[in-house]
């Protein structure tokens, strides 16, 4: 047996999970967005119809389409930012010489992720909500007048992206972390040694050092922020006035609430295209970065 | 696999086929009935008597939040795994027979001496017939009315509340002007579809036309309607908000806020209980005016139904006419406040001794079936969103009436195919 067949034998396993539970539904998902997958054709095949390319055009028509990505967008441009900055920020602080504890403090900052999201929204719900929550509790203390968090279409995306952030800075965390702790500590005595500040340190030794790190969880943590769904579906429903409609979530109504696969299909494969052009953008800008 | 390994487990397989048949065999009268929400905690205490009167029966009630059960009821559909009996929000049933999944349930109801059709409201009935089939059997019933401060409406100088639109109009325009900055003479929630619904009901169009093939929205009943509506927008006598921004219009209509609030029977328990003892008797029910005198409301409610793949539909069948009992539905209405869909049940003394209920029964022989499509949901969905927009002076009626009927007809194209096909097909 050639080397060949060995390592095709060796990985069939793998492939052959990864084909039924990927690439066929991936596919049959392409297949069902070019028709018209409804109700009618789920009672009887014969009421299938091939629309070709007629669900992508009647999706750009869509005003709640626009809106869901445009709610998405503001999702994903503030909310990754805030994200990795509040990563690096604990990454910082517990990579310090100064920090005690690194490990109980890992542990914590790093529990938000290992929580289940639904049981953890709904808490967020109740300390956000306007009139029992201690959120505006600590308002009143303040002498400030309560906010309507969820209810108020101006501040509940910004209560979502803060939730969002709560839950996933630490694992970009743990990522940026082990990238500090990769940085030879060579460079930071010659610096220091060169009469560098702190700041100076920190802005040519530790982000370029991190460059790749950054890379990776940008694209990872921007391919996840696009797919929000879960957050609003516990927490606000979409709602109010649609203002926290994510594109996912239109989605999740088009195929479940209304059972119109072909056009939830579509939904989801433009949320690909969409994603793949940023991932795309991002990387070429980090390696035009990386030349210059 | 070799031949020979085959035919030694070929007899290991047919004895776990037989196990497995056998095990059906040993529960085969245990009926799975899906219920959902606060109905599904209610009926199980009703079981136990059922079971005692059939010991060959058990019912195992699976207990479904709203929210997922539509969901679930689908998936269900699609891959095979419907329960014997369920409860079905009645506006679903078209849905459910477009595919197919439910018993016609005309043969059993000719031969129950229980379930009796002259009994029932004959609007609520008729939710239950799709395109002439009967498949389902009404359980509760539900409908929009309005609920009235009687005392300011006497301090604004009308001892009743209103029969028609006319003396409706007049009266929640003297309950605005002697109101407080701030408080209206009616909340019409501008995301609730119900409101607008009814008054749409009133008329004599139907709402969809050529066999629910377009949307009928700009047909002069719909627009007077919607007009009658907006108009409530207009002079400030609704505010424009949706029912997120109203936690708790009950106590709002204790203080006065709203004078008129036009909501279903769940509010009676709400209002006994969040309003104090000595204001209990500021508050009353009336049923709806119409454009000329007493006025239709919508339909709604849930109903029974048998699914077509049940093995078991003789007992299901039982168990259907055991909630269809008079004095069983007494006894639900007791432990829920679920009205009642039959006539006799309403004879009851706590139906019949309650003032707040009565304006419900009376708005019950009067009620009306939507269009019985399955896309009437997403329809009136639809409708409601275009509607508040012209609530908030975005659209004129005339606009919003297209604009509706341009959303139905894009929302029908699929049923207008598929009808066409059949009828050339024929």
């Amino acid at each position: 047996m050639s080397r060949g067949r060995t390592a095709w034998l060796f990985l069939t396993p793998a492939l052959l999970v990864l084909g039924v539970f990927f690439f066929v539904p991936v596919l049959g998902a392409l297949g069902l967005s070019l028709t018209d997958y409804d109700l009618y054709a789920l009672a009887d095949i014969r009421n299938l119809r091939f629309v070709g390319l007629h669900n992508y055009g009647e999706l750009l028509q869509r005003p709640l389409f626009w809106t869901a990505l445009g709610n998405t967008f503001y999702f994903v441009v503030v909310g990754v930012p805030l994200s990795i900055g509040a990563s690096l920020g604990t990454a910082l602080l517990l990579n310090s010489p100064l920090a005690r504890m690194k490990a109980f403090h890992r542990t914590v900052l790093f529990a938000p992720v290992v929580t289940t999201v639904v049981a953890v929204a709904v808490i967020w719900r109740y300390l956000f909500n306007t009139r029992y929550g201690l959120v505006n509790h600590a308002l009143a203390v303040l002498g400030l007048n309560p906010v309507d968090w969820l209810g108020d279409p101006h501040w509940a995306m910004p209560t979502i992206i803060a939730f969002a952030v709560w839950k996933n800075f630490g694992y970009n965390m743990i990522i940026l972390l082990a990238g500090l702790q990769a940085v030879p500590p060579e460079l930071y005595e010659a610096a220091r040694i060169d009469g560098a500040s702190r700041w100076r340190q920190f802005r040519h030794i530790t982000l370029p050092m991190l460059r790749p790190t950054m890379v990776l969880v940008m694209v990872l943590t921007v391919a996840g922020y696009f797919q929000l769904f879960a957050e609003p579906y516990v927490m606000t429903e979409g709602g109010p006035l649609q203002s926290t409609t994510s594109v996912l979530y239109l989605m999740y109504d088009d195929g479940f609430k209304w059972w119109n696969f072909g056009v939830a299909s579509a939904v989801a494969f433009a949320l690909f295209g969409i994603i793949l052009a940023v991932t795309m953008l991002l990387l070429r800008l980090a390696r035009r970065g990386a030349a210059a | 696999m070799s031949r020979r390994r085959w035919r030694l487990l070929a007899p290991a397989l047919l004895l776990v086929g037989i196990a497995a048949c056998r095990g059906d065999h040993d529960d085969r009268h245990t009926l799975t009935f899906w219920a959902m929400g606060r109905e599904s905690e209610a009926v199980a205490q009703l079981m136990p008597a059922f079971e005692r009167e059939h010991p060959d029966i058990r019912v195992d009630v699976q207990q479904l939040p709203w929210k997922a059960a539509h969901q679930k009821l689908l998936t269900a559909i699609a891959g095979d795994t419907t329960p014997d009996v369920a409860q079905l929000g009645n506006t679903w049933l078209a849905e459910m027979c477009a595919l197919d999944a439910l018993e016609p349930l005309q043969p059993y109801v000719e031969r129950s001496r229980v379930v009796q059709p002259a009994d029932y409201f004959p609007g609520i009935w008729a939710t239950n017939r799709i395109d002439g089939t009967l498949v389902g059997i009404p359980w509760y019933v539900d409908t929009r009315l309005l609920f009235y401060r009687k005392d300011l409406l006497a301090a604004a100088g009308f001892d009743a509340p209103p029969r028609d639109w006319a003396a409706w109009s007049r009266q929640l325009a003297a309950l605005q002007a002697q109101a407080a900055p701030d408080h209206y003479a009616i909340l019409l929630p501008t995301n609730e579809f119900e409101q607008l619904l009814s008054l749409a009901l009133q008329q004599d169009e139907p709402l969809l036309r050529d066999g629910g093939r377009y949307g009928n929205f700009e047909s002069a009943g719909f627009k007077r309607a919607l007009a009658f509506y907006v108009e409530r927008f207009k002079r400030h006598e609704a505010p424009l908000l949706a029912n997120t921004e109203v936690p708790n219009p009950w106590a709002e209509v204790g203080r006065g806020v709203y004078a008129f609030y036009f909501s279903g029977p769940w509010n009676i328990g709400e209002f006994r209980q969040r309003l104090p003892a000595s204001r209990q008797d500021e508050w009353a029910t009336a049923p709806l005016p119409g454009p000329h005198g007493p006025g239709a409301g919508i339909a709604s409610g849930s109903s029974l139904v048998i699914f077509r793949h049940s093995p078991r539909k003789a007992q299901a069948w039982l168990l259907i006419e055991y909630l269809s009992r008079p004095e069983v539905q007494q006894q639900f209405y007791a432990l829920l406040g679920d009205m009642p869909p039959r006539r006799s049940a309403w004879r009851g003394d706590a139906l019949r001794g309650d003032p707040a209920v009565q304006a419900f029964h009376e708005q019950l022989e009067r009620v009306k079936p939507t269009p019985p499509v399955p896309e009437w949901e997403r329809i009136v969905t639809e409708m409601q969103l275009v509607a508040a927009r012209a609530a908030h002076g975005e659209l004129t009626v005339d606009q919003a009436a297209a604009e509706i009927d341009r959303r139905t007809d894009a929302i029908l194209a699929k049923r207008r195919w598929m009808l066409d096909r059949a009828g050339r097909a024929r």
